[in-house]
């Protein structure tokens, strides 16, 4: 008979009730942790074992309805699929249960998930179409059609991404990872012609230019969907459907083209001058800092590249799209 | 064992706004032995915002870099890890995809290149630790930074997407609990601060588009270090020395306190380690100005 190996852990368990505390505190437990078990069953066993009163969602315990998505040392993760002895390897025997967001919390683990909610209502997440109630013949979507969508349509909702981005942490107007996976989902689909969704996730602080490029969404999602792909592609579509508008962050993006064409390499400066236009002027106190420093090329001085005239030819028969 | 030699992809900074990463870099791989081949011939990685544009132009040049350092038969080496993100995402896309691949390679051989495959690409950090060796390093130490606090700030895209990340090197790097430039700070004799920002994002890819996001994440990662005793910060990343060093008025008004803080560049650490003269090291470019030598 084969027997199961345990670990000793030390967990600290965020408590809060937002009825009743003022502020959050920590309560500890120490227990053998089963390499059968997942997060879920801790959370199980604190609840059935310990105190009663400690509060989480949970629902299929299958890793499909997104409820039960916590933090583990500030790590998102849906607690039904991450296996205790995963944990462990990555963050040693002492482990802290937190809520998504600490100050979302309505009690213990769960929190306020609105902001999450409306955000994804704000997107436009379904298919904006004409539908002929008496079609003649099929609608068809290809195969090459359907793999557009990528992985995008196995979003759960659970919101480990969300809670993860640093941007939703600091611009309240952020959409997030996950919303903007569900706006790449549908503005991907052939059948939609939503006019509004891709301009929406184009918008200055709301929108895809905000993000920081962190790849945080991508480490955390446990469908791993890479939420940053699709933000990626939801800027490139932009530029594709001609949606892209005349602002800060898309000359930032086009500029880098123009710097390549004409030196291989980035001219710093000049980029900033293309991406801002007058606006450059706040930029001059750092500059002259970083000037007084030599941190700063004088025009004549700024590199380029060698063989220019091959990146010349590339950028000319490579490119795909214009702006 | 043979002289180690690497084919070196500078990136922009290093030549323009970081002038003291590429002198740190030469230094450095002068006293471990290194030769560098210069990849002058290569373009601009894009830096995340070319491939928001025109991925596919992207790649194209991306793969033109790499070509080059295959025309050497040499490991690729970056000293930026934006550089090292994009340059090794192309890598992984090529080399996943035969398809795209005969794309890329059909625009290639207009300028008489291919792209094979053949050359790993890594940034200098691990390229230091895996191809020399802490213990190396250790025993080249003349000048240990044991009086000094240094905490360190890895960059995102050394340390994210992991499985990305972790193509380049043989060290594995966990992006919640990374470790290999504590334990470069360790070897070099100094002790490392533990503090929450050190893996988190600088912000400096939305400077100019979200200019209080970035701030404020500037802000947070000074703030770790400074409230947790650093005496200066480490990075391996020229795009997070720009935010840390000369942005942290900016960052000190977006929340509310004073910072300042010395930064190195990884490079510079281990060069003031191993002996080298600070002004080799280009200590004098910064704008947090280095008193501590």
């Amino acid at each position: 008979m084969s027997t199961i190996e345990t670990k000793k852990v030390k967990f600290s368990v965020f408590r809060f009730n937002a009825d009743e505390d003022y502020l959050p505190y920590y309560d500890e437990y120490e227990m053998e942790v089963t390499s059968e078990e997942v997060v879920l069953d801790i959370l199980n066993r604190i609840k059935w074992d310990h105190d009663g009163s400690f509060s989480y969602r949970r629902s299929c315990r299958h890793g499909i309805c997104g409820a039960c998505a916590i933090k583990v040392n500030g790590r998102s993760t849906l607690a039904c699929k991450e296996r205790m002895f995963d944990m462990i390897d990555l963050f040693g025997s002492e482990l802290t249960l937190d809520p998504l967001s600490q100050k979302r919390a309505i009690k213990d683990m769960i929190i306020d998930k609105n902001d999450f909610w409306e955000k994804h209502a704000a997107v436009t997440p379904y298919l904006v179409a004409e539908i002929d109630e008496h079609p003649e013949s099929e609608n068809i979507v290809t195969p090459e059609e359907e793999h557009r969508l990528l992985d995008a349509d196995l979003c759960i909702q659970c919101g480990a991404c969300h809670y993860a981005c640093p941007v939703v942490e600091i611009n309240e107007e952020y959409f997030g990872p996950a919303a903007f996976t569900a706006a790449y989902r549908f503005s991907a689909d052939v059948r939609d012609h939503s006019e509004n969704r891709l301009k929406d996730v184009n918008e200055m602080g709301q929108g895809v230019w905000d993000c920081v490029k962190c790849f945080e969404c991508a480490e955390v999602c446990p469908k791993e969907i890479n939420p940053i792909e699709k933000i990626t592609k939801l800027h490139q579509m932009a530029f594709q459907e001609g949606v892209a508008e005349n602002n800060v962050a898309v000359r930032h993006a086009v500029g880098f083209k123009k710097s390549i064409e004409k030196r291989g390499v980035l001219d710093e400066g000049g980029l900033v001058l293309y991406s801002e236009g007058p606006a450059i002027v706040k930029h001059i106190p750092v500059a002259l800092k970083m000037f007084k420093k030599g941190k700063i090329q004088m025009p004549w001085n700024i590199p380029t590249s060698k063989n220019l005239d091959e990146i010349k030819k590339l950028v000319k028969s490579s490119s795909t799209v214009e702006f | 064992m043979s002289k180690l030699k690497y084919a070196l992809f500078t990136g922009c900074t290093a030549k323009q706004s970081t002038p003291e990463q590429y002198m740190s870099t030469m230094a450095v791989a002068k006293k471990l032995g290194i030769e560098l081949v210069e990849l002058v011939e290569a373009s601009c990685c894009g830096a995340s915002h070319l491939q928001d544009y025109d991925e596919f132009l992207s790649l194209v040049l991306n793969a033109r870099n790499i070509a080059y350092a295959e025309k050497h038969g040499l490991t690729m080496v970056t000293i930026c890890n934006t550089c090292q993100l994009n340059t090794a995402m192309t890598k992984h896309k090529l080399d996943k995809d035969p398809e795209l691949k005969a794309k890329v390679n059909e625009k290639l051989q207009e300028v008489g290149l291919v792209y094979k495959g053949t050359s790993e690409i890594t940034h200098f950090l691990y390229a230091i630790i895996d191809d020399i060796g802490l213990d190396k390093i250790k025993e080249m130490v003349v000048k240990p930074l044991s009086q000094f606090n240094i905490a360190p700030f890895y960059g995102c895209h050394n340390i994210r997407p992991s499985e990305l990340a972790n193509e380049g090197h043989k060290t594995p790097e966990s992006p919640y609990n990374p470790t290999s430039l504590d334990d470069l700070i360790i070897a070099c004799g100094g002790e490392s601060v533990d503090y929450e920002e050190k893996n988190k994002c600088c912000g400096f890819h939305v400077e100019l588009q979200a200019p209080k996001t970035a701030a404020v994440l500037t802000g947070n990662a000074i703030a770790g270090a400074m409230d947790n005793n650093a005496d200066m910060m480490v990075t391996p990343c020229p795009l997070c020395h720009l935010k840390l060093d000369t942005q942290a008025d900016h960052a000190g008004e977006a929340i509310g306190r004073e910072l300042e803080m010395p930064v190195l560049h990884m490079q510079q650490m281990v060069g003031l380690a191993l002996g080298c003269d600070p002004k080799e090291l280009g200590l004098q470019h910064h704008v947090v100005d280095v008193n501590f030598v």
